[in-house]
């Protein structure tokens, strides 16, 4: 029998992020992730919370307000309000590859872009119908 | 009638008896809920007249405004535990992957629990 080496000869690895000529169908992809993550551990727990302080009082609720709408709120929030359509615009992307269709070269770079403009001009105007509307 | 091909045989079974295609069918259908469900919440926000206590509490103690919440939390809360389960399986191993998996667990039901049992509070005595 042929003598084996002690240790395993070592094995080649999938090319990994760094290799990877940057394009936009995989920056939207990890941006997916990405958001997905922002809304389940920062977006949900500021929802959770909203409804736990209207239900305690207003004098809690008052608590809630002001640190939701000091600047950095109001910072925090916009992210999060991106992060919520961008996650929107790639989910309805991958409803369209999930039924098969949109893997040609074109249309599946044209979805990708259009997820990121999405993502953008959804959390543009829904701010500009906020401040607008209201004059916060 | 054969016993169907080999590959109608193992389909829907996935490496713990079905549970990959269920977890990826539920992902789908919680998606396509919060989808609905997230744009009515973003647009009623927007368009309520003020977000203080007494309006807020106001509009969510009708039935109209009430049960799309409970569904909301049920949709989206079942939907990032899936999600968030997905980056757990891809990047953690062995007991990290088993604790994170409780943790994950822990997190989604205790919010999930606090933000039903507020709807209910607010929406509950105003029937």
């Amino acid at each position: 029998m042929a003598s084996r080496p002690t240790a395993p000869a070592p094995r080649p690895l999938s090319p990994h992020l760094t290799i990877w000529k940057w394009r936009v169908h995989m920056a939207v992809s990890i941006v997916h992730r990405v958001t997905g993550h922002a809304l389940a551990f920062g977006a949900v727990v500021i929802f959770a919370w909203w409804l736990a302080a209207l239900a305690s009082g207003p004098e809690y609720y008052r608590f809630f307000q002001d640190v939701v709408f000091s600047p950095l709120g109001v910072i925090v929030g916009f992210g999060l309000t991106w992060a919520m359509f961008q996650h929107m615009g790639s989910g309805l992307r991958h409803f369209i590859m999930d039924a098969g269709e949109g893997y040609d070269l074109v249309t599946s770079r044209r979805m990708a872009q259009g997820a990121f403009v999405f993502g953008a001009t959804a959390t543009l105007a829904f701010w500009a119908y906020i401040l607008l509307g209201k004059g916060l | 009638m054969g016993n169907g091909t080999r590959l109608g045989k193992v389909r829907g079974l996935g490496a713990a008896g079905g549970g990959v295609v269920h977890h990826w069918w539920l992902q789908r259908v919680t998606a396509v809920a919060s989808l609905f469900l997230v744009l009515w919440f973003a647009f009623s926000l927007a368009r309520l007249p003020s977000l203080d206590y007494a309006s807020a509490r106001l509009w969510l103690s009708q039935p109209i405004v009430a049960v799309p919440m409970c569904l909301l939390v049920v949709s989206v809360f079942w939907h990032f535990r899936l999600g968030v389960q997905v980056m757990l399986e891809d990047y953690l191993h062995g007991s990290k992957r088993v604790i994170a998996m409780l943790a994950l667990n822990f997190y989604t039901f205790v919010l999930a629990a606090f933000a039903l049992f507020s709807v209910l509070k607010i929406a509950l005595p105003a029937a």
